[in-house]
């Protein structure tokens, strides 16, 4: 089996693993790092977004092997011991979910969003998680959410 | 996902070596990926080009663009100086999409609602590959088809730059694909229109062309006739609603140019 070497949230790994190995199962399965989730796992609903060298994408539309020598950070990476991160903080205040299933993929988009645009407008918002599909929350907070924690995340 | 074979070379020669039957190249994965996971594509192997950086890139000349295959559709939206084109790339699927689906993916796989053949076509690109130069009216050839062989590795593709451009879709609210996109171009040798979306192939408006290169404006393309024959039909449209959309979208899309 080929092997395969990243760093996850700053940690440097190296793993055996067969070539069919989504980044995805591997974070889940081999990592036991289960924050991202899998809704589809037909790249429809943003469940699975990571970050792989500061850009965010769909862990489950990527092979393990196609992220060597990679830097991947997922939702565990963000906070800094017990602080929270300013976009986590947001939705937390904020009411920016419900079930949960949809907001690890949620945040890993809208941090990726945000340090793209700096202070988006409603508009922006909503265009940049059209790649993110949550069931509960009708978006409002999540906006809502995204905009507060812009403001941290500049400030 | 069942079990194949996987490569990651650093240069396109290992690439070219490394091809051989029933294998496929890997480049965003954006449609690849889900496809073999459904199994409607069962390659044995994959020849990743991730890791060969001399096919990324935007390189801009004083006449020409050229992209890099393995660019992806969130770098030609930033880095293209061909607005229409940026603003094209812009509007594909989502900012996850973007981030690694690849212009040379979307341009091999040729599906009849994707952006980048429109504007191939309309702005007449040229494909360059690993054994020739192709046109692009030569280069789309039916549903899922182009002109590539087997195994022949895009490496990049070169715009001429238009005198102006502009591209309106009309999408489908969940995948953003087109169900129709119009690429309209004024270039030195005439207008060139071209659809995506409508049919089973990407294709040039005649009609339209004719009646833009008389009088480039809106009402110019009122009096021209969009037949609907051999359009598509689907949950998403019908033929003739489809039709109708490609004189609309033309429209819209002269009148950003300014005509
Ligand atoms: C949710 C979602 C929404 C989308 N929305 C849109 C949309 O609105 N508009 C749109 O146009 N597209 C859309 N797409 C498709 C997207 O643009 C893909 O990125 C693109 O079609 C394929 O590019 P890729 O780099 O991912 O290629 P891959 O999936 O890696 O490959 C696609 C095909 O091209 C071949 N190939 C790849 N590179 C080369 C090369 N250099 N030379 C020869 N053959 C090559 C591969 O072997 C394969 O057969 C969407 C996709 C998803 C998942
Ligand atoms: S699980 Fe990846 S997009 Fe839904
Ligand atoms: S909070 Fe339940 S899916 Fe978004």
């Amino acid at each position: 089996m080929p092997t395969v070497s990243m760093t996850v949230n700053g940690k440097q790994v190296t793993a055996d693993i067969a070539p069919n190995t989504l980044l995805v199962s591997f974070l889940r399965e081999n990592l036991r790092l289960t924050g991202t989730h899998v809704g589809c796992d037909t790249s429809q609903c943003g469940a699975c977004v990571i970050h792989i060298n500061g850009e965010s994408a769909k862990s489950c539309t990527m092979l393990a092997l196609q992220a060597d020598g990679a830097e991947v950070t997922t939702i565990e990476g963000l906070a800094k011991g017990n602080d929270l991160h300013p976009m986590q903080k947001a939705f937390q205040e904020n009411h920016g979910l419900q079930c949960g299933f949809c907001t690890t993929g949620m945040i890993m988009s809208a941090v990726d969003l945000v340090k793209k645009h700096g202070k988006p407008d409603d508009a922006t918002i909503r265009k940049g998680l059209e790649g993110n599909i949550c069931r509960c929350t009708g978006y409002q907070n999540i906006v809502k959410s995204v905009k507060a924690a812009a403001q941290e995340m500049e400030g | 996902m069942y079990q194949f074979d996987y490569q990651r070379p650093e240069t396109l020669d290992e690439a070219v070596a490394l091809l051989k039957e029933d294998c496929k190249l890997l480049a965003g994965g954006q449609t690849l990926l889900p496809t073999m996971k459904q199994r409607l594509a069962q390659p044995e192997a994959l020849v990743d080009l991730g890791a060969i950086d001399s096919l990324r890139g935007v390189c801009p000349d004083d006449d020409k663009l050229a992209i890099g295959a393995m660019t992806t559709h969130a770098e030609v939206a930033s880095k293209a100086d061909i607005p229409a084109l940026a603003c094209l790339a812009a509007g594909i699927g989502d900012p996850q999409v973007r981030n690694r689906g690849t212009i040379g993916g979307s341009v091999a796989n040729n599906d009849p609602a994707a952006d980048y053949p429109a504007a191939l076509l309309g702005l007449n690109a040229q494909v360059t590959t690993n054994k020739r130069v192709i046109n692009a009216d030569d280069f789309f050839v039916d549903l899922f088809e182009t002109a590539l062989e087997e195994n022949e590795i895009i490496i990049n593709v070169t715009f001429p730059r238009p005198q102006a451009a502009a591209y309106v879709k009309f999408d489908n609210p969940a995948s953003r694909y087109a169900i129709v996109g119009v690429f309209v171009a004024k270039t030195g040798s005439g207008v060139r229109v071209a659809v995506t979306g409508a049919g089973p192939c990407v294709f040039r408006h005649k009609g339209l062309e004719t009646a833009l290169n008389n009088n480039f404006s809106a009402q110019a393309i009122e009096g021209v006739s969009v037949s609907a024959a051999g359009l598509n039909s689907d949950i998403h449209a019908s033929a003739d609603y489809r039709a109708n959309l490609i004189k609309v979208l033309t429209k819209r899309a002269v009148a950003q140019i300014g005509g």
